[in-house]
């Protein structure tokens, strides 16, 4: 089916703005979830010509949950989330380059080529970027054990999907995250699918803000495709964390436009099933109608800032194309913090 | 000199790091109130309060997570496994999210902190309870592997296993906490992970072993110094990074070797030493070298059966006279 031009939007819900967003903020929300979009729909080319190896996950259709949250946190406070992150590094201020030549695999890569689309970290902020499905989760309860121990106010936002809702160690963590009253917030990306196994075939309860009520962890279902909601919400959710009031879990509606990975042509569902998603909810093309309505950018403003992210990312690419690899030398190093021990006689 | 055991020498080099630095702390199944399962973490939470002595439900996978986020979070946790067997609940934090992330950064984001407890055969427990995993974890690139003997050691590389700056797994055995040893009241006693220790000198075989199984060579060396052998005894200590320079050199004079160990024999620690030595002091060797290891079979309840499944002092006795040209 091929997309109509003239879609019918569903207007965001609140015609006015809230009072405490700004037109400014409603421009810098797009402007990011855009950059997160054009980056992917680069990335995916790239894939598609080979520069790019291995597994890579677009986060297309989802980047009103990373642009949300990421709003409503404050210097050290800390995000960590599965192999689904390449909108959370950018979302992080890490540079479209250097995220783009890890893809690559290049040394100027921000994992300096050793870790790859699924392992990317920002020091202090975002860490990571793991390929376990649900290991992130006691780790991210972990980074909020250490901000308790601490005895500081920062929050940190563990971030996982439907599939990961169901691994055993979720629950482990909630447990010991509501026993000490840990800083974090849990957020479940739904977005319908664990690679091609739909929420209903896999969960007995659709309901994933329900799934820390036997904890006594609060559970909120929010619309994960409406940015200012997102951020609403988050931003209740960060203040009650700050209090010792955490932890709290929110379960954000999305859904992935892509297939899980790069290889998955995502037979499991109907074209129009996406389609109808990319018409209705698209949390960028809502967004951009709410700005335009306001009146404070026209179509032609926001088309021209499109271009300069494309050619932004346009740039990052051929960065992240032209960069080298990385020295084979750097094959052993960064093993163990001394490299003295790492054996090299086998190299 | 003073005396202590094995339990003592492991709660004092957790107070004492824990006195030195705010951020380590030690978390694990009835670490606090109980004091320890086998009783090691005496008396810390006294001393250092809930804040820093946490008792966490029996959840290896999610507290053993927990541990390695606290870790990226900036602290240095002691993550205590009641034994290592229930550990592999745990071992993909202890692969993926622990030995894995420095690397997978770019050297980023690294990850101090020990995984401890009892590891190796216990006594009368059956299979589930009575396994050693030096091998799994020495295979890990990553990680460092520490399995101490004396109390001396046990002190000291817990110490240095507490202020490395990497993941060190640090295998522990039930049988040896109630081991009083002799130790010296020293200023400074670190002891570095990496490095064996030659237990007693000698010239005719190179015997290679480590926690539980350095008390039965050192029996067996006793025996068999009556038939006039003298057996030269390494306690490696570290599994890895491997001393290979302590057995190479060792091998050169004596020209002969055998390795012990309570794990299994299939790609087991005695079969890495028995490559190291093969490659580079090949010529050197005047006999066959021999693995002495618990039976490849999972670990029997029956007294007997447990007897024959693990290393025995005779037996290594007659391995080493054997490979001596010697009969008892
Ligand atoms: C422990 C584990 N099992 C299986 C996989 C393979 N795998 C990778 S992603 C995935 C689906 C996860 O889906 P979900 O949690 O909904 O996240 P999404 O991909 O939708 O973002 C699976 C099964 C894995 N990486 N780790
Ligand atoms: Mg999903």
């Amino acid at each position: 089916m091929p997309q109509k031009k003239n879609k019918k939007l569903q207007p965001i819900q609140k015609q006015l703005l809230p009072a405490d967003i700004s037109e400014e903020t409603l421009h810098t929300f797009y402007r990011e979830m855009l950059l997160i979009r054009r980056f992917e729909e680069k990335a995916g080319q790239l894939y598609g010509m080979g520069k790019i190896g291995g597994f890579c996950h677009l986060y297309i259709g989802q980047e009103a949950v990373i642009t949300g949250v990421q709003s409503s946190l404050s210097d050290g406070d800390s995000v960590i989330t599965g192999y689904r992150c390449h909108g959370h590094m950018l979302s992080a201020g890490a540079s479209p380059k250097e995220v783009m030549a890890e893809l690559t695999g290049k040394v100027a890569g921000v994992s300096q080529g050793k870790g790859g689309s699924m392992h990317m970290f920002v020091r202090g902020k975002f860490y990571g970027g793991h390929g376990i499905v649900g290991a992130q989760v006691p780790l991210g309860t972990g980074l909020a054990f250490a901000n308790k121990y601490n005895g500081n106010d920062r929050v940190t936002v563990t971030f996982f999907g439907d599939g990961a809702a169901n691994q055993g160690q979720v629950f482990e963590a909630f447990n010991m995250a509501a026993l000490w009253k840990l800083p974090v917030i849990y957020v479940i990306e739904n977005n319908q699918y664990a690679m091609g196994t739909a929420l209903s075939r896999s969960t007995a309860i659709e309901e994933l803000y329900r799934r820390g009520a036997a904890f006594g962890i609060d559970g909120q279902r929010v619309d994960g495709m409406d940015v200012l909601e997102v951020k609403r919400v988050t931003e209740a959710a960060v203040s009650k964390c700050r209090l010792g009031e955490g932890p709290i879990l929110l379960e954000l509606m999305t859904y992935r436009y892509r297939g899980h990975s790069m290889s998955d042509p995502a037979k499991y569902r109907s074209k129009e099933e996406v389609h109808k998603v990319r018409d209705e909810r698209d949390p960028i093309e809502n967004l951009k109608k709410l700005i335009v309505d306001s009146g404070y950018k026209t179509e032609e403003d926001l088309k021209k800032e499109d271009k300069s992210i494309r050619s932004m990312i346009s740039e990052a690419a051929e960065f992240a194309q032209m960069s080298p690899e990385p020295d084979p030398s750097a094959l052993t190093t960064d093993i163990y913090m001394d490299d003295r021990w790492v054996d090299r006689k086998n190299v | 000199m003073s005396e202590i055991s094995v339990r003592e020498a492991l709660r004092d080099a957790m107070a004492e790091e824990m006195r030195l630095d705010k951020n380590v702390f030690l978390m694990g199944e009835e670490v606090a109130q109980y004091q320890g399962a086998y009783k090691v973490s005496q008396g810390l939470l006294e001393e250092f309060g809930e804040r820093r002595v946490v008792d966490t439900p029996i959840t290896e996978s999610g507290f053993t997570g927990i541990g390695v986020g606290a870790s990226m979070g900036g602290l240095k946790p002691i993550v205590e496994f009641m034994t290592f067997n229930f550990a592999m609940q745990a071992i993909d934090h202890i692969i993926n999210s622990a030995a894995k992330t420095l690397y997978m950064s770019g050297g980023l984001i690294p990850i101090p902190i020990v995984f401890r407890g009892p590891n190796g055969p216990a006594s009368r427990v059956g299979a589930q309870h009575s396994q050693c995993f030096a091998s799994w974890y020495a295979h890990v690139p990553g990680l460092k592997v520490v399995s101490p003997w004396s109390a001396q050691d046990a002190k000291g590389l817990l110490k240095a296993s507490i202020r490395d700056p990497n993941p060190v797994v640090f295998l522990e055995n039930e049988l040896l906490y109630g081991e009083v040893f002799e130790i010296p009241e020293t200023e400074e006693d670190i002891i570095p992970i990496g490095k064996g220790n030659i237990v007693r000198a000698g010239c005719d075989i190179t015997v290679t072993a480590f926690s539980a199984m350095v008390p039965k060579a050192i029996q067996a060396a006793d025996m068999v110094a009556h038939e006039g052998i003298s057996v030269e005894i390494i306690d490696l200590r570290t599994i890895k990074p491997l001393d290979s320079d302590i057995i190479l050199d060792s091998v050169k004079k004596t020209n002969r070797l055998l390795t012990l160990e309570e794990g299994w024999q299939s790609s087991g620690i005695g079969a890495e030493i028995a490559a190291i030595v093969v490659s580079s002091a090949f010529d050197y060797l005047d006999a066959p070298i021999e693995r002495i290891t618990g039976v490849d079979v999972p670990m029997p309840y029956a007294a007997n059966l447990e007897n024959i499944a693990l290393p025995q002092v005779n037996t290594i006795a007659e391995s080493i006279c054997r490979l001596c040209h010697k009969r008892i």
